[in-house]
């Protein structure tokens, strides 16, 4: 009899594990904005954790940006040469890129670097009693390890995009005149002609929203992690994938309250 | 109760604390005191509820049930900024340095980050402090990861009494280290929980450790307190888990 219950039972698990966990992030993302609002403040905490997830990631956003820019060149070039619109690359690649792939493409990358990484530090802290430490030095862990890395997150991360954003664009522009016959000055002028300033500034929000979400995700997996080395390496892989899959969701989101 | 006269006021009471994980009960209506003044160490075997008992002192875990007191007040789980917390140095059985920190800026952390001591004030009274555990300034310069075990336990007692707290606690303070240098910690901590005039409460299963450090004892099992006396009484016990405990190793 209670073997036809098993798939219902497991269901159950599941939805009430999911929103066990939701809550739970809900209310340490609460804590962080809280901290992040009201002072003490860490200033050196901020700008270590922001050279830190800015200016380290350049070079990954930078080549990550270039060659996602080229291969888009080409592939609308070779959809758009089945209908007579090859023209239109530079315009594709420079929407492509500012509103959807600049963004999304930073941010994947930026969480695979920065969010396991925030994970596993804040993991090790974890178990090797530095947060209790932290506590005991009158100081509050969320406010000190947390807030910083989320501002940060949410600081960096515009820039960083814009940073793809012109180097997205640049491949493709580099693809489309060496490679293409395109001609320079119009190409520019095409990508500079189908910008809107909207374009610009969506790219902008969904830059901000990704970067809370990884870092967040990055500090409540290492602040929660359990069980020594194994846990923060558990505490690593699920930061890494929850944010990812927290940044194309969101993404969709925003792409649909924007269009 | 009335206080004998001359007898030192109770500066940290645990009232029927009880505190599961799960289907395991740590502490199980556990009674105990700590006298203003006075190092108390806890003794007990691993798993015992030794730490579990000094985390609820600290507001790191809130107890199901009972309380926790310091000077009378209940301490508030989870909030560092708790009056009776705030008294508190914490010497870890790990030493739980930050590795991102050099060992000056460790231990001169809560001036710098709470207390707002000048940067340059605060590594002067860091080096001092390293200096009362018998670390020079150049060990200050060092980061956590290139120190031994012996210093490490060094810097982390410095970081715990640079601000002159009013309550220490040590957890396993002797833990990994060799008895040469455990008998040089165990002195550096009584020296210092002599001359800060500090409560001192200590949880360790060694009893070397205990010789030292002690001015009362306390023997924690299965969550309660078997038996609390001073010291020099505790040869004489007979309480048949002490005798086991103290005289553990001392047969072939």
């Amino acid at each position: 009899m209670s073997i036809i219950f098993y798939p219902f039972q497991a269901t159950g698990r599941a939805v009430l594990g999911f929103l066990r966990a939701l809550g739970a992030i809900s209310l340490f993302g609460a804590q962080a904005l809280w901290a992040i609002l009201i002072p003490p403040y860490y200033p050196g905490q901020l700008i270590r954790q922001m050279f830190r997830i800015g200016y380290l990631s350049l070079p990954v956003v930078g080549l990550t940006a270039l060659f996602t820019g080229a291969a888009l060149a080409l592939n609308i070039y070779t959809g758009g040469s089945r209908f007579n619109a090859e023209q239109f690359v530079p315009n594709i690649v420079a929407l492509g890129i500012v509103r959807e792939l600049g963004p999304v493409i930073a941010a994947i990358m930026i969480a695979g670097r920065v969010s396991s990484g925030i994970a596993a530090e804040i993991g090790a802290m974890r178990a090797t009693e530095q947060i209790d430490a932290l506590h005991t030095l009158a100081t509050d862990p969320v406010r000190y390890l947390i807030a910083p890395r989320v501002l940060a997150g949410l600081l960096v991360l515009p820039p960083l995009v814009v940073i793809a954003d012109i180097i997205g664009i640049m491949g493709g522009f580099m693809v489309g005149t060496l490679r293409l016959d395109f001609v320079g000055a119009i190409y520019i002028q095409n990508t500079w002609d189908i910008l809107e300033p909207f374009d610009v500034i969506s790219g902008l929000i969904k830059a901000g929203v990704f970067g809370v979400l990884l870092t967040l995700m990055g500090c409540y997996h290492g602040f929660n992690a359990q069980g020594g080395a194994q846990g923060v390496g558990r505490a690593t892989t699920d930061a890494m994938v929850s944010a990812a899959v927290l940044i194309i969701a969101a993404n969709f989101l925003l792409t649909s309250a924007f269009v | 109760m009335s206080q004998a006269p001359n007898s030192p006021a109770t500066k940290i009471r645990w009232s029927n604390v009880c505190k599961r994980f799960g289907d395991k009960t740590v502490l199980n209506g556990l009674n105990l005191e700590a006298k203003e003044g006075r190092s108390l160490v806890v003794i007990g075997g691993s798993g015992t509820g030794k730490s579990v008992l000094l985390k609820c002192a600290l507001g790191l875990l809130a107890p199901d049930k009972g309380r926790v007191e310091i000077d009378g007040k209940a301490v508030k789980a989870g909030r560092h900024d708790d009056p009776g917390i705030a008294q508190i140095g914490m010497l870890f059985q790990s030493g739980a340095l930050f590795d991102s920190l050099p060992v000056w800026e460790n231990v001169a952390f809560r001036l710098i980050q709470h207390d707002k001591v000048k940067r340059s004030d605060a590594k002067a009274r860091a080096i001092a402090a390293l200096g009362q555990v018998e670390l020079g300034a150049d060990a200050g310069e060092k980061f956590p990861n290139e120190l031994s075990g012996g210093m490490l336990k060094r810097a982390a007692l410095a970081r715990a009494i640079v601000s002159k707290p009013k309550i220490l606690f040590f957890d396993e303070p002797t833990t990994g280290l060799d008895p040469i240098t455990a008998d040089v910690i165990n002195h550096l901590i009584r020296q210092q929980v002599s001359e800060l005039g500090a409560t001192a409460v200590s949880i360790t299963h060694d009893m070397a450790s205990m010789r030292v450090i002690a001015d009362d004892v306390a023997m924690i099992d299965q969550g309660e307190i078997r038996w609390q006396g001073e010291l020099s009484t505790i040869d004489a016990c007979e309480n048949e888990r002490v005798r086991a405990f103290i005289t553990a190793g001392q047969h072939g």
